[in-house]
């Protein structure tokens, strides 16, 4: 019982990171009907904008206290991360978006401005992986033999805090109601005098500052940050968001924690190699994706002939 | 003469290199290369057949050619090595198996592609790009799994192939192999498309449901579209993993497939002969980038600045080839060609050649 407990723990916070990236690609993808495939190196930037705050603040010059850094370093690293989102909208999305260009060929550069940011750091930066200081002192509690870090509660609660949030954007305020027009009829919005700009931008505002979230929290957790740690997350966040149906606030929460307890049930099942993580995570996705076309909250889409 | 002069003309070519490649006048490392472009021809087509004729979104291509290696290295080690046990086969049958073995990798690497294929009849584009991430993931999982083949630590040995049909005929036997299936590949595709069954694929590109409506039986073509184009990448595969001598399953990963997206849409969408060029574009582009003398010259105003700071050359490459990219979507979105052969942009061409 437990072990059970304790697995679920550890497939929450899993599943937070996912849900936190998911949220972001699903954002995006609702308004402007765009799989922004560099959230994935977006997260990995955030995650290295945060080591860069917290050495600045942790150093001689400032000496702040490891709390307070933290307490200064979210709300900073949130700041700059969404900075990058909107540059790369900016030079690469917008152009793009203004020339009417084919769906396909905005997914492609999306994808390329990933690597971009990928080797661009690694070129900067070298190859060496740098290890993330510790913001917060550890406290540890058992109940029996279930172990909770104050961390885990830390990343779990901000995750569904950022879901309660967004929830309440998209469904309850103007700028919200102007991003779900938007994606419903992308034509008739500007004639009703809003302004579909404005709205995109801070459509990747927030999906990139949730990034930088999920990147501060990551590397406090997995203090390790390597160049390509944002690579296999972000696919794998883009899945949890399909799975969920994606385009959909709720669906992607769900989706993130689907997949985050499904990989940490394969790897806690005894009898099983953590190596079929992967292999188990996928095949139930295809499985998923066979049964129902359009995720799980996916609403299915009518063509008319 | 137009009739033939095309064939007459890649058959010259083939002659000469395979005559400079038997009396060493051409060096190995270029030989590689020539191979690499082979194989990267074979990918960029085989990919354009779903990304450009058919106007759906893969981004998982390297999964088939994952396969392709795989059995293709299996069954050659099995007939020719010492590996898994004694050789089947007499060396000297090489020559004949060899095609036979490729074929075999690339036909059950289109068996893969029914996990794709089947999906497709009812999913739109964005769900069917996530099931060919998902296959291409479970490919290399599943390998990753599969001790007999060495896991993840990789699976070598296919050089003996090689090297028994070295001990056949001493002649650039790959390079024969890898020309030979590149001219197979592009006749099947050039085939394929232009004839009744696949002009089927095009129409659905265009409108799925009139396509429907008009009688093309849509799930069918969308099945061999997808099979062939898994079981060329298959060929494919089989080819490379006996060129290197060794594979690995992260070599097919992601990148792999992003290379073969980049050469499809640097060619323009549904053009052959543009995938063609930019397969042979692209390749020749990252073997120049790879030398570090002429990173260090085109970034000495900023290791002049930075002193300390030392690029080396094959991360470099990397940041240069999606802006390239990136750049090319921004100022020419539709690739070099865009979606019209070499004879519509040069109609003065025809007079030349006709390629069927």
């Amino acid at each position: 019982m437990d072990f059970l407990i304790q697995n679920i723990l550890n497939a929450l916070q899993w599943g937070s990171f996912y849900a936190l990236i998911a949220l972001g690609y699903t954002l995006v993808y609702g308004v402007l009907r765009l799989i922004n495939f560099a959230h994935g190196d977006i997260f990995m930037v955030g995650a290295y904008i945060a080591f860069g705050i917290s050495g600045v603040l942790l150093g001689p010059s400032i000496g702040l206290s490891p709390l307070w850094t933290f307490v200064v370093a979210v709300p900073l690293t949130m700041a700059l991360t969404a900075c990058v989102g909107v540059t790369l909208e900016r030079i690469a999305y917008r152009p793009l978006r203004r020339k009417g260009a084919h769906r396909l060929y905005v997914v492609i550069t999306a994808l390329m401005c990933g690597f971009i940011l990928e080797y661009s750091n690694l070129a900067v930066l070298g190859a060496e992986r740098l290890k993330f200081p510790e913001l917060i002192q550890k406290s540890i509690w058992h109940m029996g033999d279930v172990t909770i870090t104050n961390l885990k509660v830390i990343v779990i609660v901000a995750a569904i805090a950022v879901f309660v949030l967004l929830n309440f954007i998209v469904t309850k305020t103007k700028i919200g109601m102007a991003m779900r027009g938007i994606s419903y009829d992308k034509f008739a919005i500007p004639l009703m005098g809003i302004p579909i700009d404005f709205i995109i931008v801070f459509t990747f505002v927030l999906g990139s500052a949730f990034a930088g979230l999920a990147g501060l929290l990551y590397a406090m957790s997995y203090p390790i940050l390597e160049p390509f740690m944002g690579m296999l997350i972000g696919w794998k966040a883009f899945i949890a968001a399909v799975v969920g149906g994606i385009g959909d606030i709720k669906g992607a929460f769900v989706g993130g924690f689907l997949l985050g307890f499904i990989e940490v049930g394969v790897v806690a099942m005894p009898g099983l190699e953590s190596t079929y993580r992967d292999l188990f995570a996928f095949s139930i996705l295809l499985i998923i994706l066979w049964v129902k076309p359009t995720g799980l909250f996916g609403m299915p889409q009518s063509t008319k002939i | 003469m137009q009739r033939y002069s095309l064939n007459v003309l890649m058959a010259a070519i083939a002659v000469v290199l395979l005559v400079l490649a038997q009396y060493r006048i051409i060096d190995g490392y270029i030989q590689a290369t020539l191979m690499y472009v082979g194989i990267n021809i074979i990918m960029s087509t085989s990919l354009n057949l779903v990304n450009g004729n058919m106007g759906e979104f893969t981004c998982g291509h390297a999964a088939y050619m994952c396969v392709g290696a795989y059995i293709s290295s299996v069954l050659s080690v099995f007939c020719f090595g010492n590996k898994l046990g004694a050789p089947l086969l007499p060396a000297d049958m090489a020559v004949v198996v060899f095609p036979i073995i490729i074929l075999i990798g690339g036909f059950l690497a289109s068996l893969v592609a029914i996990l794709v294929a089947v999906p497709s009849f009812k999913t739109r584009d964005d769900y069917l790009a996530i099931i060919t991430i998902a296959v291409n993931y479970i490919v290399i999982s599943a390998i990753e799994n599969m001790d007999f083949v060495g896991g993840s630590r990789g699976f070598q040995g296919m050089k003996d192939t090689v090297w028994a049909m070295k001990g056949t005929l001493n002649a650039p036997w790959m390079l024969f192999w890898v020309m030979l299936f590149t001219a197979f590949n592009v006749w099947v595709i050039r085939r394929f498309i232009t004839s009744t069954f696949g002009k089927g694929v095009n129409a659905i590109c265009q409108d799925e449901v009139a396509a429907e409506i008009m009688s093309v039986n849509t799930n069918k073509i969308k099945t061999v579209n997808f099979m062939l184009s898994a079981g060329l990448a298959g060929c494919a595969g089989g080819l490379f993993a006996h060129i290197v001598g060794y594979v690995n399953p992260q070599s097919f990963n992601i990148l792999k497939s992003t290379e073969a997206m980049v050469m499809v849409y640097l060619g323009g969408m549904g053009s052959l002969s543009g995938a063609v060029i930019s397969a042979v574009v692209f390749t020749f582009l990252m073997e120049v980038l790879r030398s570090q003398p002429l990173m260090d010259f085109l970034l000495a105003p900023a290791t002049f600045v930075f002193p300390d700071w030392e690029p080396s050359a094959g991360v470099i490459k990397w940041i240069i080839i999606p802006l390239l990219l990136v750049l090319i979507m921004q100022f020419r979105p539709e690739g070099i060609l865009g979606n019209r052969e070499l004879s519509d942009v040069f109609p003065k061409l025809k007079k030349f050649y006709t390629f069927k």
